[in-house]
């Protein structure tokens, strides 16, 4: 007995010696995190998140909707591809959301979302996001979290530079990464140097509704435009793009892009660009551009071919535009919340460029100008410089900012965010990120406002971050606590993919105005239902256009009977429920299209065309109630010669 | 010993009474989930105090008919049990208060109210918020008595609220 517990009492010592020891070292790789760090991320059960995040859902082509600090997902919303749970491009009313000028479009990568501001500070009212493939912006509702529009951008290939937004919403632009002949036209590449052109387009935002059109471009030459931001504060009125391959090199552009000691910042004066504008020194590009608006009083959306833009040179029109040299390729272009100071992110730089709008605009009065390139004045770096945060990491991509006085940096090639201090750019704090982070989102973190606390890294790599699913891995983004003088890694979660950018704010700026139904009486669908009494079948040749309601938990009509090979059958279904979270969905056997996904008060349209007789049942996807199950009719199909009387019943009625 | 017995005693009768209350007061039995005795007989919901009944508007029947046919109907007929109960002699069946109440506030009602309960166990549906005005909903009632008003005078038997033996009122 007495062994016994000495032989206890040695492995209870050897124990607490390996906890004094080991106990606060953590795994490689920075797995552990102690448990009143991860309180920081908890969010109980049935509490809600303190902040909304926008994040890009990179190569998916939508937008995900999480929650801060816990990392939740809440809705994948759809935008530049198709989504058959949602019904997006499936159903006959957001098919032209996906129109362009090449025809329908299923896909895109969607890159950067922004959030619209008023006086430089979150609204709360949209967020605006680019595709990069196809050039599109969209608008997305932050009342319905819904795609309300989407433009195609003319004259553009790769929209990368976008979807950033002035300080009252009043522009949001989009930059051409690919330059290209404009107009496009057939010639050899080999010729692309001093004859591709990129351009910068100025996409005006009306105030009340958020409805865009391009107010004007900038014809610039034949550089990669990477970021954007825009001036704020004192720097309002100006947008900042940073540009790469200001070589104009049309083949291996990893090496032959990266040849020029300094790339530039494009300063464009978009104030003075208006003042052109107004004084008619413009010229009309004839042009074809596709640009889909959805109603949400008629549930619909419809395409209008753009014909025209109208066309700004700088080489022409002095004061438009000027280079700011910065060094090595820069990729993030961000502005302080004051907007005095510019950051360049030269990606293959071993330091950050701080450029200082004060001495802009300085440099400009004095015409400090080093040379023009392609008619544009090409300002002294010194002039300009503000200061350089020395040795801060390897490959620095982006910056946000905390209100507080300091900047944080995202660096690529040694997987880190990086603190420092704007005005003196000393290094505060640098902490690792797994694996590989992008971009970086602060709440506000681009804005006059900053909101703090969090700080989103978006990774490119998650390697070993998460139990494996085979060759293609999880898409991740991490959470740090930057309340205190150092960060905090207080949260690993898992994203769609890819997570590129983000854009957040506190939940109180938008949950207030969340929509919860659709006011039947308010629906102005053509083909509603606004009353089971109503519900119908209509034959109109081969058309047949079937009037139905869904309310819990039954459909009407429910037995339709009529219908033949070689008819194209409408179902035009409005859920009439009038209470929040009732949405119904509808399937019908054999259609060769999605479910429609209807939320109460709205009315949805899916084509079917029956090729085989029989009788086929279609059903509610969307679990609606105990008798969701019973939720459930039956379509009749009849040979294209048959008598068959077209009739539509529920409880034979 | 006698203290410690003594103590215990002491402690048991004062546990008692915390739990007991008053033993003196007449025993009334509690209503289930703290409901009032008003929301007992009138509901629960935005209506809180009896309103006074008039003669029956027929402007407002009228419109409470339409309402009916729009918001209502697919669940409910009026001589029929359809997903919910036949409705023509609601009127007379519940108070004017606990109408307007299950009519604006079915989720509080079929999960505190016990008549409100026992009708979920009966349709399992639960009765939809269509979220009606409380305009819309006194339109609705004047149209439900002017319906039971003509169910007497042309003798139109009533369709049986409940068929589960369980729930037989």
């Amino acid at each position: 007995m007495k062994s016994y517990s000495k032989t206890a009492l040695a492995v209870l010592f050897v124990l607490l010696l390996s906890l004094v020891f080991f106990g606060c070292q953590q795994k490689p790789g920075g797995g552990a995190i102690g448990q009143s760090t991860a309180e920081k991320a908890f969010v109980a059960p049935g509490e809600y998140d303190s902040h909304y995040a926008f994040i890009s859902g990179g190569f998916s082509g939508q937008l995900a909707i999480h929650g801060l600090p816990s990392g939740r997902l809440f809705k994948v919303i759809p935008v530049f591809s198709v989504d058959a749970e949602k019904a997006w491009g499936f159903n006959e009313e957001t098919k032209p959301m996906l129109q362009t000028s090449h025809g329908f479009i299923p896909w895109d990568d969607s890159h950067h979302p922004d959030l619209s501001q008023t006086n430089g500070v979150i609204d709360g009212r949209w967020c605006f996001i680019n595709a990069n493939n196809t050039p599109r912006v969209a608008r997305i509702s932050l009342q319905t979290f819904e795609t309300e529009e989407i433009l195609e951008i003319p004259n553009s290939a790769g929209n990368h530079s976008s979807s950033f937004v002035t300080e009252n919403t009043e522009y949001v632009v989009a930059g051409t990464r690919f330059s290209v002949p404009v107009p496009q036209r057939d010639m050899p590449i080999a010729e692309y140097k001093g004859n591709f052109k990129g351009t910068l387009s100025f996409i005006k935002i009306d105030p009340e509704h958020g409805h865009m059109n391009v107010e004007f471009q900038i014809l610039m030459p034949g550089f990669n435009y990477d970021l954007t931001h825009p001036g704020r504060g004192k720097s309002h009125g100006w947008m900042f793009f940073t540009t790469y391959n200001t070589e104009e090199a049309n083949t291996l552009l990893e090496v032959n892009a990266s040849q020029n000691d300094k790339d530039y910042i494009a300063a464009i004066n978009w104030k003075k660009a208006e003042e052109y504008i107004k004084a008619g020194k413009f010229k009309t590009l004839p042009s074809k551009y596709a640009h889909n608006v959805y109603d949400e009083g008629t549930h619909s959306a419809a395409t209008t071919m753009e014909k025209e833009v109208r066309v700004l040179d700088p080489a022409e029109l002095p004061g438009l535009v000027y280079f700011l040299p910065t060094p090595k390729s820069p990729h993030g272009c961000d502005v302080d919340p004051s907007g005095e100071y510019i950051v360049g992110s030269g990606k293959l730089a071993a330091a950050l460029t701080v450029h200082s709008f004060t001495k802009i605009l300085k440099a400009i009065e004095e015409e400090k100008f080093d040379e023009h390139k392609y008619g544009i004045p090409v300002l002294n770096f010194e002039a300009i410089n503000a200061g350089t945060v020395e040795q801060p990491g390897l490959g620095p991509l982006h910056t946000e900012f905390d209100g507080k006085g300091n900047a944080y940096t995202t660096f690529f090639i040694s997987s880190e965010v990086v603190k420092w201090k704007l005005g003196t750019w000393e290094v505060l704090d640098r902490k690792p990120t797994y694996y590989s982070v992008g971009h970086l989102m602060i709440p506000g973190g681009n804005s006059r406002q900053p909101f703090g606390k969090y700080l989103l890294a978006m990774n490119k790599i998650t390697k070993d971050r998460y139990l494996p699913t085979g060759p293609e891995v999880c898409q991740s983004a991490q959470l740090y606590d930057i309340s205190g003088d150092k960060m905090e890694l207080i949260l690993d979660f898992p994203t769609i993919g890819e997570p590129h950018y983000a854009a957040g704010c506190p939940a109180e700026l938008i949950m207030p105005n969340s929509k919860k139904y659709y006011k039947i009486e308010e629906n102005n669908h053509p083909y509603v239902t606004r009353s089971e009494a109503d519900s119908r079948v209509v034959r109109e040749g081969k058309n047949v256009h079937v009037y139905m309601t869904m309310i819990r938990s039954h459909f009407s009509p429910d037995n339709i009977e009529g219908i033949k090979v070689g008819d194209r059958v409408y179902f035009h279904v409005t859920n009439l429920e009038q209470d929040y979270d009732v949405p119904h969905g509808i399937a019908v056997l054999g259609a060769t299209t999605s479910e429609l996904l209807i939320m109460p008060g709205q009315t949805e349209t899916f084509v079917w065309e029956p090729k085989e007789v029989g009788v086929w049942p279609f059903y509610c996807t969307d679990f609606c109630s105990a008798l969701h199950q019973e939720m459930q009719g039956y379509v009749r199909v009849s040979p294209e010669n048959s008598n068959v009387k077209l009739t539509w019943t529920l409880d034979g009625e | 010993m006698k203290n410690i017995i003594l103590i215990l005693s002491l402690l048991s009768i004062l546990a008692l009474a915390a739990c007991g209350g008053k033993e003196t007061a007449p025993a009334k039995p509690a209503n289930p989930n703290g409901l009032t005795d008003f929301e007992m007989e009138n509901g629960i919901g935005p209506v809180k105090e009896k309103i006074q009944l008039a003669e029956i508007n027929m402007d407002m029947a009228a419109k409470g008919e339409a309402t009916f046919i729009a918001k209502c109907a697919p669940c409910h007929k009026l001589d029929k049990r359809l997903v919910g109960p036949a409705q023509r002699y609601t009127a007379d069946r519940r108070t004017p208060e606990y109408i307007l109440n299950m009519i604006m506030n079915p989720d509080e009602m079929t999960k505190l109210h016990p008549t409100g309960r026992k009708m979920l166990a009966e349709y399992l549906a639960p009765m939809t918020n269509m979220n009606l005005t409380l305009e819309q909903s006194k339109e609705v009632l004047e149209y439900l008595r002017k319906i039971a008003k003509e169910g007497h005078e042309q003798n139109i038997v009533a369709d049986p609220v409940y068929r589960n033996a369980a729930n037989q009122e």
